[in-house]
């Protein structure tokens, strides 16, 4: 029991991510049709926000602290970011505690920019052109924009903690009234599956309950008779990329404390991720989150050990193995509409 | 001339001259001078251009003429690599038995993947290829290490059976693949004044290699077969309609090019004998997409410059660094030259997988068909004289033959 409820646990917060990249990947294939592999770059670039907002917080400048001294006995250089000096050290020092959540205002205009930038430098030109070029100039933009950041941050990880009031574990187990450090959970990973929850909620709300929202929609379904209507339809659909791009860079931001960001953890989730929007039906975006949550539980219930001596090797292949199971029995996936990129 | 048109013919014996002289005219400069790192003609690369000459040129079959984007083609290699290796491991270090069993093992496993992924097409076909392809990375990383070495790879050791070789030499070192005694690595250097030319036995002997999958090639896209692959890239409805049945079309091109994967795998591991699961890797499958796309897809000759181009990149341009740069721009004044080193570094060195996205990305855009169609276009750019006068030549390479 405390293994199973673990196990799903686990999986939340992967599954987590896995949702919200495959929500934006289908916004884009749902609004524009176009298939996009630089998502993942989209979400690694969010993940950066994260590291560049923690480093301009912490952006110092030396300053001779005369009442200490060092091994050489010559007065101490003291490293003082200057939020220190603008708000004082104990707000200075919260608000860089605080790096990681800051990041989410300071990378909503960003990401809406870079999308906004993507969809009508490049993107806007490929809609008549056909999938397989799409996929791969896409490819190229995620290349590029994964050299960039690699150029500007370097190869290796950089650690980005979460809020030290978030660093804890939480005992789930105690809670539920069972044994004591059985189930324990990392609070981040708790924060990071509410977060998820409320974007997901956000975006489904703003589609369903705005007028913005319903015209999207209804382009969704019929782009051509809504921009008979008089509709500028296109307008609308930018707009959407860009909100795609936040919702994987939003992802990005808050995954950033989880698995430090390195310069090709995008390309490392969009294979994933793409496996997810396909289990979950092109085009469909209830499908796209419930094929991210699930294919998140199982990866992880895959990971347990009993499972691991019945099936050896299943924990590494398990969601290419569904993916394949779906895609040849379900041919639109858990939950695609129908005459949405079928052959 | 072997069953080819004149054109056909004559762009077989070009690509027959730059196989067969390539360590001159890869290495133009001579070996002391400032451009001297511009020189590719070492055994390595040289046999890096052709290995991934033919495994472009199979992927090329497959998506070149069934528009079919496969995104796991690397897991053929990596098959290829591994057969390769157990047939040095348990039979002898000859490489003829090992190729063919490279062959014919990536072509069992092409016929099994594509059976299964050719049943969808599309964006669904590319998912269902790379999740195969990614299985096999993973289980070759984890579970079957008793079969692929997992994370140290596939080595040879020196108590291998190797039942029709030795199993060491008379030095107690692992013996080196050769082909009837001729071992791979064996080169000859030739000094010319101040150039100096590498020959290198296990660049022709794939090369020789490239030039028959290159043939090959040629007579499939020629063939009635090459033209119903191409109906299933223009309308597969409408072949149905006049009763023909795409898939066992599509499937035979997807065990080809599989095969012909698995000959590029086979090859790498007889140049050097050891096989690794990051050959099988995702990113490996992008890469022969890569070079497929920016050299011409569809085109005969488009997968090979395309692969030539990448691993001179990956090779040649990843070797300068901002030293060598402020050397070519001294001549300038200081400020100048900080500028344009600072301007230019970013692409260069460690940079380059920068450039290769760039370069792809405007290819893509704007040159849908390729450097060949690049070519075209500038062939065209000097009008019809000038074409005239390319026909000189052309012919001036005929005595290749």
């Amino acid at each position: 029991m405390e293994a199973i409820i673990l196990q799903i646990l686990n999986g939340l917060d992967k599954g987590s991510a896995y949702a919200l990249i495959a929500l934006g990947l289908t916004l884009i294939f749902g609004t524009l049709g176009v298939v996009n592999f630089a998502h993942g770059a989209l979400f690694m670039i969010g993940a950066f926000c994260a590291v560049t907002l923690s480093r301009i917080l912490t952006w110092s400048h030396t300053v001779i602290d005369e009442t200490r001294t060092d091994f050489l006995g010559n007065p101490l250089k003291v490293e003082v970011p200057y939020v220190h000096d603008i708000f004082g050290v104990a707000t200075g020092d919260a608000i860089i505690d605080w790096a990681v959540p800051l990041a989410i205002l300071f990378s909503i205009p960003v990401m809406l920019f870079v999308g906004w930038a993507m969809e009508r430098g490049l993107i806007k030109h490929f809609y008549k052109r056909p999938h397989a070029d799409q996929i791969l100039v896409t490819f190229g933009l995620a290349i590029v924009m994964q050299e960039i950041i690699k150029y500007y941050y370097g190869a290796n990880p950089i650690p980005t903690p979460a809020p030290s009031a978030f660093t804890g574990s939480f005992d789930f187990g105690a809670m539920l009234g069972m044994a004591e450090n059985q189930i324990i959970y990392p609070y981040w990973r708790l924060v990071y599956f509410a977060f998820a929850t409320v974007i997901i909620g956000a975006v489904f709300a703003f589609l369903q309950f705005t007028t913005f929202g319903m015209v999207v929609r209804a382009g969704m379904a019929d782009r051509e008779t809504v921009g008979l209507l008089g509709i500028n339809i296109d307008k609308r659909f930018t707009i959407m990329f860009g909100l795609a791009a936040a919702v994987a860079g939003l992802a990005g931001v808050m995954y950033a404390p989880i698995n430090s960001p390195n310069y090709h953890m995008g390309m490392d989730f969009l294979v994933l991720s793409f496996v997810v929007v396909v289990v979950g039906g092109m085009g469909s975006l209830p499908g796209a989150v419930l094929a991210g949550f699930l294919l998140g539980i199982l990866e992880s219930f895959a990971s347990m050990s009993i499972v691991i001596d019945l099936i050896p090797g299943i924990n590494q292949i398990i969601i290419y193995l569904v993916a394949i199971i779906i895609l040849l029995t379900r041919p639109r996936g858990l939950m695609g509409r129908k005459g949405v990129m079928e052959d | 001339m072997f069953g080819l048109d004149k054109k056909d013919a004559k762009l077989l014996l070009i690509v027959a001259a730059l196989v067969l002289f390539a360590p001159f005219l890869l290495n133009p400069f001579p070996t002391d001078s400032a451009m001297a790192q511009f020189n590719a003609g070492y055994p390595d690369l040289m046999q890096r251009f052709v290995i991934f000459g033919i495994f472009a040129i199979g992927f090329n079959i497959l998506f070149g003429l069934t528009g079919y984007l496969s995104f796991g083609h690397a897991a053929f290699l990596g098959v290829g690599s591994y057969s390769a290796v157990w047939m040095f491991k348990l039979l002898s270090m000859n490489v003829v038995p090992a190729i063919i069993l490279s062959v014919i093992v990536s072509g069992l496993f092409a016929v099994v993947i594509g059976y299964v992924s050719l049943r969808r097409s599309g964006i669904y076909f590319s998912i269902l290829t790379l999740a195969f392809a990614q299985m096999s990375f993973a289980l070759a990383y984890s579970v079957l290490t008793p079969i692929t070495g997992g994370e140290t790879g596939l080595q040879l050791a020196l108590d291998d059976p190797r039942i029709l070789g030795v199993a060491q030499t008379e030095g107690g070192n692992i013996p080196v693949p050769g082909i009837f005694g001729l071992e791979m690595r064996s080169t000859a250097e030739l000094a010319i004044g101040p150039w100096e030319f590498v020959f290198n036995v296990g660049y022709y002997f794939s090369g020789i290699l490239m030039l028959a999958a290159f043939y090959l090639a040629i007579r499939i896209f020629r063939s009635p077969f090459g033209m119903m692959l191409r109906a299933v890239k223009s309308n597969q409805q409408r072949m149905s309609y006049t009763g023909l049945n795409p898939k066992p079309y599509t499937l035979a091109a997807f065990v080809i090019s599989g095969m012909y994967a698995g000959l590029a795998g086979g090859l790498m591991a007889a140049m050097d004998p050891l096989a690794g699961a990051e050959r099988m890797f995702w990113t490996a499958s992008g890469e022969v997409v890569l070079m497929t796309i920016l050299g011409g897809v569809g085109t005969l000759i488009g997968p090979v410059l395309g692969a030539g181009a990448i691993k001179y990149m990956e090779n040649i341009i990843s070797k300068i660094n901002s030293e060598i740069l402020h050397g070519w721009f001294a001549f300038m004044p200081d400020g100048l030259e900080d500028l344009i080193v600072a301007l230019i570094y970013p692409f260069i060195g460690k940079g380059w997988h920068l450039t290769l996205g760039i370069i792809f990305m405007l290819v893509v855009i704007f040159l849908p068909g390729g450097l060949v169609e690049g070519g075209q276009k500038i062939a065209r750019l000097f009008g019809r004289k000038k074409a005239a006068d390319d026909e000189t030549p052309g012919k001036s390479t005929e005595p290749a033959e």
